[in-house]
């Protein structure tokens, strides 16, 4: 019954935290920022796609994925391709010697669109494969992997493996990727141009009304049983596995979860950003990304975004500043989120401002009768009980 | 340097000086070409200008992979700036710099670019250095309506309204290395060998069409290994199964030094095989060794034992400036023409205004360059000669060949893609 | 084409294959023994070999600075110097953060990824972001020609022997020692090791340092191949721990043959493909095996 009160009060915070991440994204920037800026938000906040997915993979699944670039290059590259034929009509491209087809196509002598491009001359095939893609490698990979029961290190090497391998053959495969340039020069959505201001506005309110949508998806995710389950896994696996569960299915139900949204992120960022290259796939930015999981706190979806935030405005910021200073800073932010705040922004708020913010509840309901304190006390008494159970889950969730 | 013919289109910094003092006596000043033009004259389109700045930026990587390459081209730009407000600006404006850096990443460069389009409002930017970065930042060059001056010797297959090329295009560079091969060296069957992007595979295609169509002589390798490797011990073992006249070659960045190191670790030196490469400036030559790259060749069109009096001058100031240790390759030359080719255009146009730039760019000559005369051909890329040069074991180039004229910049090269 | 050169050619290109394969070894011994041997995920590894490199280089400037004539002998100094640079670095970070992490092994990869960035940092500001190459003497540097069309290369055949050098060092310290036998007690169970009187926390220590140490060795024979940069070390780390993962990770042995398998897959490759394929397959190969065996080659008995 404890525990039924907690996990109420517990929802409804987490909606008001949703809120005010809403009110923040959708009103307060977009107020206070130039659409230059607003624009750069709009890109963080497709990195924020795979910080959700990792807390549900990492946080929630005890499964640390360094390739989630990948799934954000995919999702990005199928919009892009989508982007890039509708922007070499034959018109445009007439000073190729094959007009009609990517210029990149036609400088390494393709004479022809390759078929793997063809879907992507539809939007609403794009749209699909943009999530499908992603998710059937996530499901290839993890499908193999967890039915074997391979976790934690080795899953987290062989998925830079991985980035590794698409990386040098997107790159070595120029003719029909683009090579190390990547896709560039995306104009037009449907015919709706995506460099102008308005669009540029309309975009970034996509992008946060998609993410937003996606954390409540997740949020639902963790409140059904199957997060419980994916919590139970991660810190006790043989149970579950000896309570009849199918394990390997859960994780790679998360897994693939994770990637269809950090493909749906890559696609948000190649419309806002207007093109897609290959070190978005790489191994250093998969740990990037990774670190704003971490630094928002890997078991908040909300504090990831809040991560992703203020890890890459702090990059720009310094960067524009101290270029020299960033990658210290950087570092610094790796070893003390791991060291001294193992649950990031969100085990700090939930420290420190969280228990203020009862006090201060609890004061002002002190003057009520007795009976109305009582939930009071029991939120007092869930609270110790969160707390403890953070302190707990650290080494039970990172050891598995 | 020179004195210089007074065409309308040439520029050379002793003009500016006679001028300065031309405008000291305000009766005599010219109108126009007078630093007291007013500002709202000169720029109509709400760049950073004000009566006695003009704002530019600088967008080069000083992190990352790429600090290795564009760190040259970063202090022969902030060099050109200096010595061009020593002389007084540009429409007696000084010229304020403002420097970004691209982190080698191809979408920081986008954002940068946007950054100093959007919210500086830089009347010219000098940067880029790969041609992913190039291509990263065109959009918004085009869309922004922004002016790029880009240093690097490129692929071509690019000619836009935005960007003037100060290095060569890929004709330029190989067409002249590959009939000096021919003629001078014999060379019948040639072996290439390239980093694995876009750069290396346009410029071997090129080098394909004109050995095999123009030259009848025969390609018996092509290579391309990823960026970085550092790996090359089996390609050493095709080319020694091959047994090419001539290795071309336009391996870049770090695996310039392994593989360098691997063909003098299998024997294959100067002395024994011709090597051509369109990718070794002295800024690579350090990093790879004098010892390992002696006799092998270089196609570029600058080298900084160039034997005249503009390059003993720059050769110069810029060791005065960054230390005597400094040295200068074809692309940091490239760069230092930046600045000045666009104060030229500036003053031509007599106008910051980004159409009137570059619609003056067109024809304009420069006389001070370090590489000799150079001039800008309609199609806004540098009509310009190009040379050979020899390595020395002191990791210094010595200049065997020189094109008798300036080489037309042809980015779309006809018979060739 | 005569026999002859095909006999040569077929020759060198196995010497390719095994100096790839010493390189790949060399990488993969010291991450053996923190990853394998540990559990620590190491993500500064590449960093401990430029460390290595940065030493080599240092040495050569400095020789050639005050002793000149000294430059012929200055490189296996400068190895041993290397050594010493990467243990003392090795030693601090175990000291100030390795320790704290040993039940978190995933977060380990995170806070040595920090350092790796802090590290590359102190270099491109103290060194600066060009890369260098040292000086070899002489006798590193063309090739042995027994005979007419076959070169081997000097600078393969110094890695190879110093890489055989180095691994029968690792396995005589693991299993003819004290130390070894801590280290082997501490894995197989750190709570009965602990028991035992062993000070597990000496011998962790210690491990890194010398895992480090190692990778200082590696950095420093790679600079007879290629140049040394600040992120020159993200270049290895990915190939290293491949080579570990895939040999199973903690047996040595494994870590043996995993490089020469992958070595002689990716240099045989190259000779038949283009070089960017040649890498694709290779690591298309490693994890598709790895999927099918994910305890990799040789697997120890107690797993979890």
């Amino acid at each position: 019954m404890n525990l039924n009160i907690f996990q109420s009060w517990n929802t409804r915070y987490q909606l008001i935290s949703l809120a005010v991440l809403g009110v923040i994204l959708m009103v307060a920037l977009p107020l206070c920022l130039d659409i230059f800026r607003l624009n750069m938000v709009g890109k963080y906040l497709t990195y924020a796609f795979v910080a959700i997915g990792l807390v549900m993979v990492w946080g929630y699944g005890g499964v640390l994925s360094l390739g989630q670039g990948v799934f954000f290059g995919l999702g990005g590259y199928a919009m892009a391709m989508y982007l890039k034929l509708e922007a070499s009509d034959p018109e445009s491209t007439a000073i190729q010697s094959t007009p009609g087809i990517p210029d990149f196509m036609d400088w390494n002598q393709l004479t022809e669109l390759p078929t793997f491009w063809l879907p992507f001359n539809s939007l609403p095939l794009t749209l699909i494969a943009v999530i499908v893609v992603p998710t059937l490698l996530a499901w290839m990979i993890s499908f193999a992997m967890f039915k074997r029961r391979v976790g934690g290190v080795y899953f987290a090497i062989i998925t830079q493996a991985v980035a590794l391998i698409l990386t040098v053959l997107i790159i070595g495969q120029q003719g029909y990727t683009g090579g190390v340039n990547g896709i560039t020069d995306l104009k037009t959505l449907h015919g709706w141009d995506t460099r102008t201001d308005s669009a540029k506005l309309i975009l970034y309110y996509l992008c946060v009304v998609l993410l937003l949508a996606s954390i409540l998806l997740c949020r639902w995710i963790q409140t059904s049983k199957l997060g419980t389950l994916l919590l139970a896994m991660r810190d006790k696996e043989e149970r579950i596995r000896f309570s009849g569960y199918d394990v390997s299915s859960f994780k790679i139900f998360t897994f693939c979860l994770a990637a269809a949204l950090s493909g749906i992120g890559g696609a948000m960022f190649t419309l806002q950003v207007g093109f897609m290259s290959p070190s978005f796939i790489g191994i250093v930015p998969s740990i990037e990304m990774v670190i704003y999981a971490a630094v928002g706190g890997r078991l908040s979806l909300v504090g990831a975004v809040y991560g992703t935030l203020l890890v890459n405005s702090g990059k720009t910021l310094f960067s524009e500043t101290f270029p020299d200073i960033w990658l210290f800073l950087m570092a610094a932010l790796f070893i003390g989120v791991t060291m001294a705040f193992p649950m990031g922004l969100a085990g700090l708020w939930d420290k420190y401002v969280t228990p203020c913010w009862k006090r201060w509840l609890q004061a002002r309901r002190a003057p009520a009768p007795q009976v109305k304190a009582a939930p009071g006390a029991q939120a007092e008494v869930s609270r110790k009980v969160n707390v403890s159970s953070i302190h707990e889950e650290i080494p039970a969730g990172l050891g598995a | 340097m020179k004195p210089t013919d007074n065409t309308a289109d040439t520029y050379s910094p002793q003009r500016r000086q006679i001028l300065q003092v031309m405008g000291a006596l305000p009766l005599l000043a010219m109108p126009g070409l007078s630093f007291a033009q007013a500002t709202a004259q000169v720029n109509t389109t709400k760049l950073a200008v004000t009566d006695k700045e003009v704002t530019v930026g600088q967008l080069h990587s000083s992190t990352g992979t790429m600090a290795i390459s564009e760190t040259g081209s970063i202090q022969a730009e902030q060099l050109a700036i200096e010595q061009i407000n020593a002389l007084g600006g540009v429409l007696g404006r000084k010229i304020r710099l403002i420097k970004e850096d691209g982190a080698s990443d191809w979408p920081t460069f986008a954002e940068k670019a946007r950054k100093l389009l959007i919210n500086d409002h830089c009347a010219a930017i000098f940067g880029c250095w790969t041609s992913a970065s190039r291509k990263a930042v065109l959009p918004i060059f085009e869309k922004e309506n922004g002016l790029l001056y880009y240093p690097t010797f490129y692929e071509g297959l690019e000619q836009s309204k935005n960007v003037i090329y100060t290095g060569q295009e890929a004709t330029q560079q190989i067409l002249y290395g590959l009939d000096w091969a021919q003629k001078e060296k014999n060379a019948k069957s040639f072996f290439l060998i390239g980093s694995d992007y876009i750069w290396p595979r346009t410029s071997m295609k090129i080098a394909r069409k004109h050995i095999e169509n123009f030259q009848k002589g025969k390609v018996v390798g092509e290579e391309y290994y990823p960026l970085g490797s550092t790996n090359f011990g089996s390609l050493v073992n095709k080319i020694k199964l091959q047994k090419p006249d001539c290795l071309f070659v336009a391996v870049v960045g770090g695996s310039n030094v392994a593989f360098y190191k691997a063909l003098k670790a299998a024997g294959i030196t100067g002395v024994k095989q011709l090597l051509l490469t369109i990718s070794v400036t002295e800024d690579e030559l350090t990093g790879v060794g004098g010892e390992n790259f002696n006799g092998f060749y270089a196609s570029m069109k600058y080298f900084q034992s160039l034997e005249n009096e503009n390059n003993k001058k720059f050769v110069a100031a810029f060791k005065a400036k960054y230390g005597p240790k400094a040295v200068i390759g074809d692309v940091t030359q490239a760069s230092y023409l930046g600045p000045w080719l666009w104060k030229a255009a500036v003053e031509k146009a007599r106008s910051f205004d980004v159409d009137k730039v570059v619609a003056a760019s067109a024809n304009i000559e420069l006389t001070s360059a370090p590489e000799g005369y150079v001039k800008v051909d309609p199609n806004h890329h540098l009509w310009s000669k190009s040379r050979i040069a020899v390595g020395l074991p002191d990791a210094s180039f010595k200049v065997v060949s020189e094109s008798p004229n300036l080489i037309k910049p042809d980015p779309f090269p006809k018979g060739y893609q | 084409m005569t026999p002859s050169d095909i006999f040569n050619i077929t020759l060198m290109q196995g010497f390719a294959g095994l100096s790839l394969f010493a390189v790949l070894l060399l990488m993969g011994l010291g991450l053996a023994i923190i990853f394998g041997q540990m559990g620590v995920i190491n993500m500064a590894h590449g960093e401990f070999m430029t460390i290595g490199a940065y030493t080599v280089y240092l040495g050569s400037v400095l020789t050639a600075e005050y002793a000149p004539e000294f430059m012929p002998y200055y490189f296996p100094f400068a190895i041993v110097a290397a050594f010493f640079f990467a243990f003392i670095a090795g030693w601090l970070i175990e000291w100030g953060l390795i320790r704290f992490l040993y039940q978190r092994p995933l977060d380990t990869l995170l806070a040595t990824w920090g350092v790796s960035l802090a590290i590359q940092q102190i270099f491109r500001t103290c060194v600066g972001p060009k890369e260098v190459s040292p000086t070899l003497p002489d006798w590193l540097l063309g090739s042995w020609a027994p005979s007419e069309g076959l070169d081997i290369p000097i600078n393969g055949i110094f890695v190879l022997s110093l890489t055989i050098l180095v691994t029968l060092g690792v396995v005589l310290a693991l299993y003819r020692s004290r130390w070894g036998l801590r280290v082997r007690a501490t894995v197989s169970n750190r709570v009965m090791a602990n028991a035992t009187g062993i000070d597990t926390k000496k011998t962790d220590r210690l491990t890194f340092a010398i895992g480090c140490g190692i990778a200082g060795i590696a950095g420093a024979a790679f600079t007879t191949i290629g140049s040394t940069g600040p992120t020159s070390g993200q270049l290895y780390i990915v190939d290293a721990f491949l080579v570990v993962t895939f040999g199973g990770t903690a047996s040595l042995m494994g870590t043996v043959v995993s490089a020469f398998g992958i070595a002689q897959t990716q240099s045989i490759s190259e000779f038949f493909l283009a070089g960017s394929m040649a890498k694709v397959l290779t690591l298309s190969v490693i994890v598709l095996i790895l999927m099918i065996r994910p305890q990799g080659l040789f697997a120890s008995k107690v797993r979890h």
